[in-house]
């Protein structure tokens, strides 16, 4: 099991730790419902140095990334980040992953589950000239801050000036004096930041923030709260609503999906998939009752199983209701369609919503 | 809340509280920490007979899905409708309010398995 530069950080401060994609991960530091509170009404801050970090540099990077992946890469501007989704022959889902245009080359964010498995194909994939690939996994570090506070908290402690710094957009700069890559992006719904730093720099940095802060309420936060935040801000979770087999198409991610690109792997079959219109897709559930719906659990409609829970938590920005996604069929699919989720032998009501669960205040 | 002293304990983190007629049941404070944030409490109905150590609910957290054990046999006299709305009383007073149901016992002799105060401590500390 491998452990991320801030490991040592996490164990000093109580944090529960859980393995995850490889690594020991902080699940939990103070719990997970006083840190999701943190990040929808102040910040919280993350170690996401688990993740895959690829840089990737060459003239080709742009064109060649462009026939992998089924978002466009070739049309980011200078500084700008994107979200991309690498597809088998058949259409479902090797990763979702996040392109970074910087300076003098490519940032790819991959998930830690799956990091190995992309960069092989990468290599595998890669032409002769015009591409070089150099594996940071494991020793760079990921450093995100997010929540309504974020910007005001990580200010004084950056050289760039952060509200020039669009959504989706990052900048390469300095964080408490060393060398920092800074994009406005996240996977929690609310505003906020990633800081790509050296593995060896991220304790210093950790822990200026959470001295400076904490008293404004900036909490340390672990991979259990994020994932309560994502699914409430409808975001896919690699592994559960889209894999190798659930496609971009069938995941709702279809404003991802650049069908002018020439020519990219799993575009005949996304392309099939749209124009046929026959297939199963995730869809959000908000439970009637109090019982949690859980990953695996049966979902019922019109007295047969129509499919089953990817993903269910309990949703403090939701009114306290339990949410869910499933992946049901087509014809209880439409939003407002009666459900029923099989827990323990009991079916439980729920009705299919439109995503995301929660938005934030604008 | 009740004095620490008054309880006996199991090694699956419950207690009881055995008052003549009635033996009160809940989860240790060391399970509720392990558990974390409780948001649902699934518990059987008044008027089952449950058997010592018997799987009788269902405890879950926001992350994870956990079997309530009864550490003694008897009848259900009551459950704590209170947690239905407000679960995370048993992370809050696990000995108190976060109670979880009353049993009429029916096997006084199974008091004698189970672990006091101090010797559930060594264990919960392991």
């Amino acid at each position: 099991m491998k452990r991320t530069a801030l490991y040592d950080v996490h164990v000093d401060a109580g944090a529960r730790i859980v393995p995850f994609g490889g690594f020991e991960m902080p699940v939990q530091y103070s719990g997970i419902l006083k840190e999701h509170d943190a990040v929808r009404h102040r910040a919280g801050l993350f170690d996401l140095s688990h993740m895959g970090q690829f840089w990737m540099t060459g003239e080709m990077v742009a064109r060649w990334a462009d026939t992998l992946t089924i978002n466009a890469v070739a049309t980011m501007k200078p500084q700008q980040a994107r979200y991309n989704i690498f597809c088998n022959e058949g259409g479902g889902a090797h990763d979702d992953t996040i392109f970074y245009r910087l300076e003098r080359g490519w940032l790819l964010v991959v998930n830690a589950a799956n990091a190995d498995k992309m960069w092989r194909l990468l290599n595998e994939r890669r032409p002769a000239d015009g591409v070089e690939l150099e594996n940071r996994h494991g020793s760079r570090a990921l450093i995100a801050i997010q929540g309504p506070q974020s910007a005001a908290m990580l200010q004084p402690h950056v050289d760039v000036d952060l509200s020039a710094l669009r959504y989706y957009f990052c900048a390469e700069g300095r964080v408490e004096n060393v060398p920092v890559v800074l994009a406005r992006t996240g996977y929690t719904g609310e505003d906020g930041f990633e800081l790509f730093l050296d593995g060896a720099d991220a304790p210093m940095v950790w822990n200026a923030l959470l001295r400076a802060h904490s008293d404004e309420g900036l909490e340390a936060c672990g991979l259990g709260a994020r994932d309560v935040l994502r699914l409430e801000a409808g975001m896919p979770l690699y592994g559960h609503e889209l894999t190798e087999s659930i496609t971009p198409v069938q995941a709702g991610l279809k404003w991802a999906l650049k069908l002018e690109k020439p020519e990219f792997v799993g575009k005949e079959a996304l392309e099939d998939q749209l124009a046929l219109d026959r297939y199963s897709r995730i869809v959000g559930l908000v439970m009637e009752g109090r019982v949690p719906a859980r990953e695996g659990y049966s979902v019922w409609f019109d007295g047969r199983i129509a499919g089953s829970i990817r993903s269910g938590s309990i949703a403090p920005s939701v009114e306290n209701k339990n949410i869910a996604t499933a992946l049901v069929a087509q014809e209880a699919s439409a939003v407002g369609t009666a459900l029923e989720v099989e827990v323990r032998g009991t079916k439980h009501a729920a009705t299919v919503v439109a995503l995301p669960f929660y938005k934030r205040p604008k | 809340m009740a004095s620490l002293e008054d309880l006996l304990f199991s090694k699956e983190h419950e207690w009881v509280r055995v008052d003549g007629e009635s033996a009160t049941i809940g989860i240790t404070d060391y399970a509720q920490n392990a558990l974390g944030d409780i948001v649902y409490v699934e518990l059987p109905k008044v008027g089952t007979t449950i058997a010592q150590f018997a799987n009788v609910g269902v405890i879950e957290s926001v992350k994870a899905v956990s079997d309530l054990f009864t550490p003694i046999s008897g009848e259900v006299i009551e459950v704590n409708g209170a947690l239905e709305s407000d679960p995370a009383a048993v992370n809050r007073e696990p000995y108190g309010t976060g109670w979880l149901l009353k049993l009429r016992p029916t096997n006084p002799d199974e008091t004698k398995s189970l672990l006091s105060s101090a010797e559930y401590e060594k264990i919960a500390a392991d």
